[in-house]
Formats: structure tokens, sequence, C-alpha cells
């Protein structure tokens, strides 16, 4: 279109009326004030990276599971009432059982397109906590969670407990065999409370267990209560997202102050909104292909009939653990029955989350700092962030083991007491074992660091000099590659201070003090870090003498 | 013979004399064997009297002589023939070793054989026989009554779905799939290994015939699963590693598919 064209085109339009689309952009300008929050936030950047896009995984999931979520709930009934089967399915035909059971059993069997439907969000809830599990270790590993985003990062973590709960919830609707048993492993977790243990599982249950009420009460905390919780945090995760500017990884050009990526319109747009339904599609798929809870092998519950591998879905499945590798202890105190056997995992399951929580703030106490961080760090720079992180995932995949331990002996023609006895010394050892092995990988890989910005890429080139000498050529690394080995700060660990003062006077140094100090020596001590290549080294090494 | 004796010497010779030697024995040893009696004896006393015979050679080594037992072998004076016929039937004896269970593997003896053995043992001593077909065949069988019974008295071991389960120091409730009703009903009615009996007198036969209808229904070798791939029908920790390594694989192989496809910078 010639300039020419254009300006004529512009001057009819400014003649007669605006484009409908500007009228009603206008239109919404003059009450929501539209174009100056689309200004302010249309051109936000973000940078790319695949692995700041496993967050998004699990918020498509979550809103593919509130869809199906949707449609299940109109067809489900929450209800204990007790009915007799006359579906399709001839196994369960005159089996007595509750509604709650009866109606999971007609979506799956008779309205259209409900099995598909439930096991679109039972799969989407099953890849939504791994998802949120897998973001969290991303923000982790790579110190995102430090200044400004600890509140995020409790916020995410929250989203990760809740979504259990949620899912637990869930999973306990239809009232099947399995989830009756889980139902049942929860309310003698609860009774093994001292004290308040009884008082609380007939609050919970409205009297003995299974009673009448818990499937509408677990519906009510299912789809209102947790998910609402869930969906407010979501709000406000995302929005300090926006507020804070996303994190980057550090290369050349990017610095603690800017942010270099793409913007938000179009290009994230398109990107987001296209991945949204790759996401759907690759749920939907599994949800065509593969089987999850079919309720109908399972049967009803009833509390006389247990099922072996009888487990939680795996987000739950670390409690499990905890309570199948726990010996059977149980105390008599001053006349009151302690069954220590599952009141002791009962609370070592929160510590296992809290434990990974809290570690942000224990990191920044330790290492007292307390600037703002926009550039990520590379894990191997930090050794022993990385070694607790392992040393974490070592713990939980220990329980998660034991939670499946009947399964694994079976499979694998392993005594289950045996595996058994694995994941009770496994779970104090296999942490500080992965936590040394990743510290020494760490440290190895800055050294290899190290020896790339000094000596150069190995090009598997091998020259002989003309008096014989066999020597490998090596590349020397580019600019950019160079600023993204060695960018990265190395801290001093804090020193506890002269043990007298500048007077000759002992000085007062505390406990907190010194652990302090010690911590910090084993974060960023001589044994924690490979100094990094100084400029010196570089200029000297490079300038031409030797010829390597 | 000037020929033969020239050879003596060659290197072959020893290896031709030990073919000769070998060939010798093995036929001076069928022509004399007594020739095998005809199977085919519908009397009841030469079922025996082949069953004792095989016995002997395959079983009395654990199980002594007469069926009383040794300290590897439990008696089976009064096990019945439906134990022989489910024991040696699925392949579990004769066993290959000791171990924390004797598993199902190919069996070794023909039909026939079997009722022999089963014939002699039940000559031991009184014990439950070999059901006949309309005793374990599905038909007229209420099918969800064989269901509420197998959820009741089975599935704490072998599993709602009858999928197996493991049970303490590497023993193990083996799967019931792809079972023939046969072996099942035999199973419930003798207890094998570490399984309780449920003779007739605990659980009719009636109910037999409906847990054996239940499991025929189920079967996943006969029957759809209906919500598509099994995952081996063991619950969720199948479904736990099919959302990760399938669900959450291909979720970051899109990810850094997207990532990786992005629009170049323009200078303008």
């Amino acid at each position: 279109m010639s300039t020419a064209s254009h300006a004529t085109n512009d001057a009819t339009a400014r003649r007669g009326k605006a484009p409908a689309g500007e009228r009603v952009a206008d239109w919404a300008d003059g009450r929501l004030g539209i174009y100056s929050l689309a200004k302010a936030n249309m051109r936000k950047i973000f940078p790319d990276h695949w692995s700041f896009m496993l967050g998004e995984v699990a918020l498509y999931s979550f809103m593919i599971i509130i869809l199906t979520g949707v449609y299940l709930t109109l067809f489900f009934h929450p209800s204990m009432q007790d009915v007799t089967y006359s579906g399709p399915y001839v196994p369960l035909q005159g089996i007595r059982m509750s509604e709650a059971y009866a109606s999971t059993m007609n979506i799956s069997f008779e309205v259209r397109g409900g099995l598909l439907i439930r096991q679109i969000h039972h799969w989407a809830a099953i890849v939504f906590i791994a998802a949120m599990l897998v973001h969290m270790m991303r923000v982790f590993f790579t110190g995102a969670f430090r200044k400004p985003r600890e509140i995020n990062w409790l916020f995410g973590f929250l989203l990760l407990v809740l979504g259990m709960f949620t899912g637990f919830t869930g999973y306990s609707l239809p009232d099947d065999l399995l989830s009756g048993t889980g139902v049942r492993f929860m309310e003698g977790a609860i009774l093994s409370m001292p004290i308040v243990g009884t008082y609380l599982s007939m609050f919970l249950f409205g009297g003995e267990f299974p009673g009448h009420d818990f499937v509408a009460r677990f519906y009510t905390i299912h789809i209102l209560l947790l998910p609402g919780i869930m969906a407010g945090l979501l709000v406000a995760h995302l929005i300090l997202v926006f507020y804070h500017k996303h994190t980057q990884f550090p290369g050349a050009g990017r610095t603690e102050k800017n942010v270099v990526g793409m913007p938000l319109l179009p290009v994230y747009m398109a990107k987001a909104g296209g991945f949204f339904f790759l996401v759907f599609g690759v749920i939907a798929a599994m949800a065509a292909l593969a089987s999850i809870n079919p309720i109908w092998e399972y049967g009803p519950y009833r509390p006389d009939q247990v099922s072996t591998g009888a487990q939680p879905d795996w987000y739950m499945g670390f409690s499990e653990g905890l309570i199948r590798a726990m010996p059977g202890w149980e105390i008599n105190f001053l006349g009151h029955t302690l069954q220590l056997g599952v009141f002791l995992p009962l609370m070592i399951f929160p510590l296992v989350l809290a434990a990974i929580a809290v570690y942000p703030f224990i990191e920044s106490w330790v290492t007292g700092d307390t600037r703002e961080h926009h550039i990520l760090d590379r894990p191997r720079n930090h050794p022993v962030r990385t070694g607790v992180g392992t040393a974490w995932i070592a713990w939980y995949m220990v329980l998660l083991l034991g939670g499946g331990n009947d399964i694994v002996a079976t499979h694998f023609h392993l005594s289950i007491n045996a595996v058994t006895w694995f994941v009770r010394i496994g779970f104090f050892v296999l942490p500080l074992l992965t936590f040394i092995a990743t510290k020494r990988i760490c440290l190895g890989l800055q050294r290899r660091d190290k020896d790339k910005v000094l000596h150069g890429r190995e090009t598997g080139v091998i020259k002989r000099l003309p008096h014989g000498e066999f020597i490998e050529v090596h590349e020397p690394l580019s600019q950019e590659k160079l600023y993204t080995l060695t960018q990265h700060e190395q801290p001093k660990p804090i020193e506890v201070g002269p043990e007298v003062d500048e007077n000759g006077v002992q000085r007062k140094i505390g406990t907190m003090t010194k652990v302090r100090a010690k911590l910090s020596q084993g974060f960023y001590g001589e044994g924690s870090q490979i100094p990094k290549p100084t400029a010196e080294e570089h200029v000297e090494i490079t300038s031409g003498h030797g010829h390597h | 013979m000037k020929k033969l004796s020239a050879r003596r010497r060659h290197p072959l010779a020893a290896l031709v004399v030990l073919f000769c030697a070998l060939a010798a024995t093995g036929g001076l040893y069928a022509a004399f064997a007594p020739a095998e009696k005809a199977q085919a004896d519908s009397s009841q006393s030469l079922a025996i009297e082949e069953g004792k015979r095989l016995y002997a050679v395959g079983c009395a080594t654990c199980h002594a002589l007469n069926g009383q037992g040794t300290s590897v072998g439990p008696s089976l004076i009064g096990v019945g023939s439906a134990a022989v016929d489910f024991q040696v039937g699925t392949g579990r004896m004769p066993a290959q070793q000791p171990g924390a269970q004797i598993p199902r593997k190919k069996r070794i003896y023909s039909q026939t054989q079997i009722d022999q053995i089963a014939a002699y043992i039940a000559s031991l001593g009184p014990g439950p026989s070999i059901p006949t077909k309309d005793q374990y065949s599905p038909d007229g069988a209420d099918i969800a009554n064989g269901g509420q019974l197998f959820r009741t008295n089975c599935a704490q071991c072998h599993n709602a779905s009858g999928k197996g389960g493991a049970l303490s120091n590497g023993k193990f409730a083996p799967t019931l799939d792809g079972i023939p009703p046969k072996y099942i009903y035999e199973a419930m009615l003798t207890g094998p290994q570490n399984m309780p009996s449920f003779p007739d007198s605990v659980m009719p036969p009636k109910e037999k015939k409906d847990i054996v209808a239940y499991l025929n229904k189920i079967d996943t070798s006969s029957s759809p699963s209906e919500g598509g791939l099994e995952l081996g029908g063991l619950g969720p920790v199948s479904e736990g590693l099919f959302g990760w390594i399938f669900g959450l694989g291909a979720m970051i192989a899109v990810a850094v598919w997207v990532a990786a496809r992005t629009t170049k910078a323009r200078k303008s």
C-alpha cells in the first residue's frame, strides 16, 4: 500500500465513524481504564527458556481440572445413600453401594464422554502436582526464591500443599474400595493423635467411620473450599510474577536491572496460548489412551473389605511410605495407648514438606544476603544449595519407594521386608550420601568451567608439532561464553570477628552468631567453591606462553 | 585289515572308538530295556500303579517314598487329587529349587500322567478330589455375588482385580489373570502354599463357582479395559509412573520445542 492511499484512507476514517473495535475499546477504556493497563503490561518482557514454562504446565493443568471438574459436578451425586446398582457394568449388577459410587459408575459408563472427562480430570491432577513440584525444583536450584521472591515461593509452596489435599479429597469422592481404604488410613492417622484424635475423627466423619457424611463434606472441600483458596493464591502468585518481573539466566547483556526476552504481546500471548492447547492435547491424549482409577474394578467401599496394592495417588505416596516404613511401635503412657507407629509418621509428614519450604529463609539468614536478585544462579555455582535440594529429592523418593514397597517387591522379585528395611535405612542415609555426591559433582563442574575458561574447549583435534610432540588443539571460548562462565560472584563466608575488641576486652559472641558463621563457612568456605578464574589468570595463560 | 591297522594312530582314531562304544551301549540298552506298558489303561489300579512309578521318580525325593513327607516337603497323605492336579498342573511341582515360594512355571507332565499321580496320592488317604467341569464352569453363576465374595475373601492378598500382591519375606499372592477356572477352583479347595483353604464346609461350591465366574469375567485377556491401557492394573503406583514419565515427559518435550522456536528480534 502506498503512502498516498494510506493517507486518504486515514482521512476518510477520520471523517466517518471510528471502526467498531476501536469504539468498543474506547467504551471500555472510559469505564475500566484498559488503555493505561495495556500500555503498562502489553510490552512486558519475558525471557525465553523451556524451564520457565514448567509453571505454565501447572497453570494450564489447573485450568483443565477446573473445566472438566465443572462437567463432572453436573452428574456426580455427593451422597452416601444406599442404592442398588442396575447399570450396564455386569459384574456389579445387584450390588449395594453408595449413591456417590453409583453416580461415578454412571459417569463412567453412561454419560456421554463421561469416562473421558473423568480421566482427563484425574490425569490432569496427576500432571498438575507433578508440574508444580518440578517447577518448584527449578525455582529452588536456580535460586529464584531469593529476595524479592520469598513470599511468592511460599505462595507456590502453599499451592503445592493445597493441591495435594484437593487431590486427596477428590480421589476419595467416588467412595470406591481403593479410596475408601485411603480415607480409612487418614482416619487412623487422625485417631493416633493423643487426646484430640477421637474428637477430631468424630467431628470430621459426623460419628463413627465411615458414617453418612464424609463424601458430602469432602465434596464441599474438594470443589469449593480448597480450589477457591487455590485460585486466589494462584492469582496472587501470577501478580507477583508480573510485579517482580521474571528472572533470567545469566548471559551477555543481562543484568540485575533489565530483562532480555520477548514482549508479552504478541509473542508470549501467542506462545502461551498455543502452549495451553499443547498441554491440553497431551493430557487429553493420556486420558484417551490410558486408564486411570478404574473404580469398577475396585468395587464399592465397604469397611470389611480391603484390597492389597492400596496406595494413594503419587503425591500422597510419601506419606504412605512413612507409615509403611515405620515400625509398629505402641507404648502405654499413664494408662493411655500411644500408637507411635502411626503418630510419628503423621508428625514427620509436615516436616518433610516444611524442610524444603523454609530453606530460602535459612539460606538468606546464613548468607546475610539482603540484595535483590533477578539473575538466576547456575546450580553448580552453589554446591551446598544444590546438594540440599537433591538430598531432599532423595529423601522424598525413598519415601515414595516405601509407599510402593509391595509393588516393588513383587515386580523385582524381592522380599517386601528387605525393601522396607532399605527404606528405613535410606531415610537417614540416602539424603546424606546424595548431598555429598552432589556437592562433589558441583565442585567438579566448577573446575571444568575454570579449565574451559583458561584453556578453551577441547576440540579433539590432535596436532603433531615439528619436533614430534603431539598436542590437542584447544579452541578459546567466545567472549559471551566466557562471561556466562565467570559472571557469578563468589561470596565470602561470614566471620565471627576477633575474640577481643580493640581494648583487649573479650567480646560477647552469641551462640547463634557462631552457628551462623559455621554454616556460612560450610556454604562458601574453602571446600564449597572453586575460586573462579580471574582476568589476570586468563590473560597470562592466553597471552602466548605455552601452547594451550 | 592292513588299512585299519595303518590308521590306528590317526588323531581321530580315539574319537571313532569312543563313538562306536557309546553307540553300542545305547543300542544294547534300547534292545534289552523293558518296553513301556501301554498308557491307555482305564483300570483305576493300573493308574495308581503308574502314578506310583511317576511319583517315585519325580516327587519322592522331597515327599518321601510313601508320601509321608520329609523335612523339605510336606506329607501328601490326605491332600487329595485336587492338590496334585493344581500343583503339578500349574507347573509348581516338581519344584525347581527351594525358596520363599514355589512359583508357577511351564508344566512338565502330561494331563494323563498328572491324573495317574493324582490317583496314587488320592489312594493314600481321603482328600478333596479334582472338581468336575460343571462345578467350575462360569455358566449359570452369579458374577456380582462372586465379586462381592472375592473382595471380602481374596482381594486383601490377590488385589481387587486379581493382579496379585506381596506377602511377607518374598512370598507373594500370584496374579489370577489368565489362570484356567479349574485351577482357581482347586486352589480355593486345597489352599496351596501360603493360601488358606476354603473347603466346602467353609465356602459352599456355589460360592466358589461364583468367584471363578467373576474372575473369568474381569480377566484382562478376555474382557476389554474400558478406560484404555490398563498399566498393569496396579493402581496409583503405575498411574503415577505413567503420569511422570509420559505425561510430564511429554510436557517438558513440548516446552523445549516451544521455547526453541522463537521469533528473531528484528531491527527496525
